[in-house]
């Protein structure tokens, strides 16, 4: 029913048949997924199951050994550099470590897609940077200091500024509550919604931690071993009836999911 | 039964002829040559894509500029001491062993030569691939090991154009003025021995200096300086670029920039002296 829902909406990133192999290792292994237009989509699994493997194929990052990535109904795979520069303009990306650049202040990393990507002036791209910033959640002060000041909490806080500041029509999002307590964690995720919806974008998200997931996800999709083995609507997460989401999102050691310790 | 239990002992005798470890060794010895060729072609594919970025725009000036003072400005002491002490051990060392042959004279012509023609640019460039080589390797390592190149691409900006070619074009203006700057201050080291322990007149020192050395001299050591200073900052950011993931990694890669920058600046000054002076 919810993949029947899926496809009554015009989708916004479309993945089929996407493989990715490095040496003998298959990371993706003719993965197949949809992100609808205007909704937030959260990819969830383990550890090694191919998810920023994933991120980084539809980024540009990695180049899939086979498949079709979609973007606006645009093939991505292979593209030559000024269509792939066109994509890059439509994306905003919080990375999991949030990636700041240490030798610039904080006004600076947030406006640098604006200067740099899209040429704007360098005291309009300012202004700009410190109205996100103060968005955020940061006092306007934060934008002369440098990434190293910050708390883990801050940076994620300036890792969202700088992805939504050219206000981009797709979000993506690695890991964004890892390593941030439950409350900072809550408040991320809140900022997420906020401004994903703020913007009307489309959001595709990676993440193991399910507090993050319910809370940002209208759409929810597993991975494992390489391939999506189950998406659907958020409110039906609970009761999906497969037993590697179930086991997942209840963190059991027990079920169809083991882990080998080598 | 019996069949199968004999059948692994004969395999292995067959494994441990010598025919098997010949065959071995060569193996080895290809494998290694494979290797040593696809790192050359990795190696020479970046330096093309890096020379290509550094001509085509966008350019990115406060890059450069940053970059200029870091390599240039900021090496200026480390080179200007290593000239200095050169030039006045080389008037020294010539001295005593000039004495023995009543070739006294020449000190001051084998001073400006050495320093000119090898080691000022040598010297510039071991010194800069040892501050520089490693500075860039072991910035632009951690940027990759977090994220910051792929949130470079992600925010439309080519790291080739942003990272690599301001360093190229930097390193390479700046090593030659770091040389000239080198060649003065060596001679005016083996200047301040000659006159001040050796007795010589300053006069006679300078005019001695000054007919032997021809504009030849000083140019092919700014020539071979550019050279140094191209495979300084490429070293640098190849192995930052291709650092392995941790700690581990961008040390490694900073360890190896600085090796293999300074054994190709060896190699590299032995070509542009058979070409220059053969």
């Amino acid at each position: 029913m919810s993949e029947q829902d899926q496809s009554n909406e015009q989708q916004k990133l479309v993945l089929t048949n996407v493989s990715k192999t490095f040496g003998t290792n298959t990371v993706l292994n003719n993965l197949d997924l949809s992100v609808p237009a205007g909704k937030s989509l959260v990819v969830i699994g383990g550890s090694g199951t191919g998810k920023s493997v994933m991120l980084k194929c539809i980024l540009g990052l990695l180049e899939p050994d086979t498949g079709s990535i979609l973007i606006d109904g645009q093939e991505s795979v292979k593209a030559d550099p000024k269509v792939r520069g066109d994509f890059m303009k439509k994306f905003g990306m919080l990375f999991q470590g949030a990636a700041l650049f240490d030798s610039l202040k904080i006004w600076e990393n947030v406006a640098f897609g604006l200067i740099h990507g899209q040429g704007m002036d360098k005291k309009q791209a300012k202004a700009i940077a410190i109205e996100k910033i103060i968005a955020v959640g940061l006092k306007p002060e934060v934008a002369e200091l440098f990434p190293a000041e910050l708390s883990g909490g801050m940076q994620k806080r300036v890792g969202l500024a700088r992805a939504v500041a050219t206000s981009p029509e797709i979000i993506f999002f690695d890991e964004p509550t890892t390593g941030l307590d439950p409350i900072m964690a809550d408040v991320i995720n809140d900022l997420i919604v906020e401004q994903v919806q703020g913007l009307g974008a489309t959001a595709l998200s990676i993440t193991h931690d399910m507090a993050s997931a319910r809370k940002i996800a209208d759409y929810v999709a597993m991975i494992f071993e390489g391939q999506i083995i189950w998406k659907g609507r958020v409110e039906d997460l609970d009761h999906s009836g497969n037993p590697y989401v179930e086991q997942f999102i209840h963190g059991r050691a027990d079920g169809p999911i083991t882990r080998r310790v080598a | 039964m019996t069949t199968s239990a004999t059948q692994p002992d004969q395999q292995t005798q067959k494994k441990t002829g010598p025919i098997d470890w010949g065959l071995d060794f060569f193996a080895l010895i290809g494998g290694g040559i494979l290797n040593f060729l696809a790192a050359v072609g990795r190696l020479g594919g970046f330096a093309g894509r890096s020379v290509m970025h550094c001509f085509s725009p966008p350019f990115y000036p406060s890059q450069f500029m940053r970059q200029l003072t870091d390599i240039g400005y900021y090496s200026l002491p480390v080179v200007g001491m290593t000239a200095l002490f050169t030039g006045m051990v080389l008037a020294l060392q010539s001295y005593t062993g000039f004495t023995r042959f009543n070739a006294e004279s020449a000190i001051a012509g084998v001073v400006v030569l050495s320093i000119t023609r090898e080691l000022s640019p040598v010297l510039a460039g071991l010194m800069v691939a040892g501050r520089v080589g490693a500075a860039i390797a072991a910035e632009i390592g951690t940027m990759r090991v977090t994220e910051q190149i792929d949130a470079l691409r992600t925010l439309s900006v080519n790291p080739f154009k942003y990272l690599i070619a301001p360093r190229v074009i930097a390193a390479t203006l700046t090593l030659p003025i770091l040389v000239l700057v080198g060649d003065i201050i060596g001679v005016y080291g083996g200047y301040l021995v000659s006159v001040n322990s050796l007795g010589f007149s300053a006069a006679s020192y300078l005019t001695q200096t000054w007919d032997v050395v021809t504009r030849m001299d000083i140019v092919s050591g700014l020539w071979k300086a550019g050279v140094f200073g191209f495979i300084v900052a490429i070293m640098g950011c190849y192995h930052g670029f291709n650092s392995a993931r941790g700690a581990q990694g961008v040390g490694a890669a900073t360890t190896n920039a600085v090796v293999s920058s300074s054994i190709l600046i060896l190699i590299f000054n032995y070509l542009l002296t058979q070409i220059f002076f053969s």
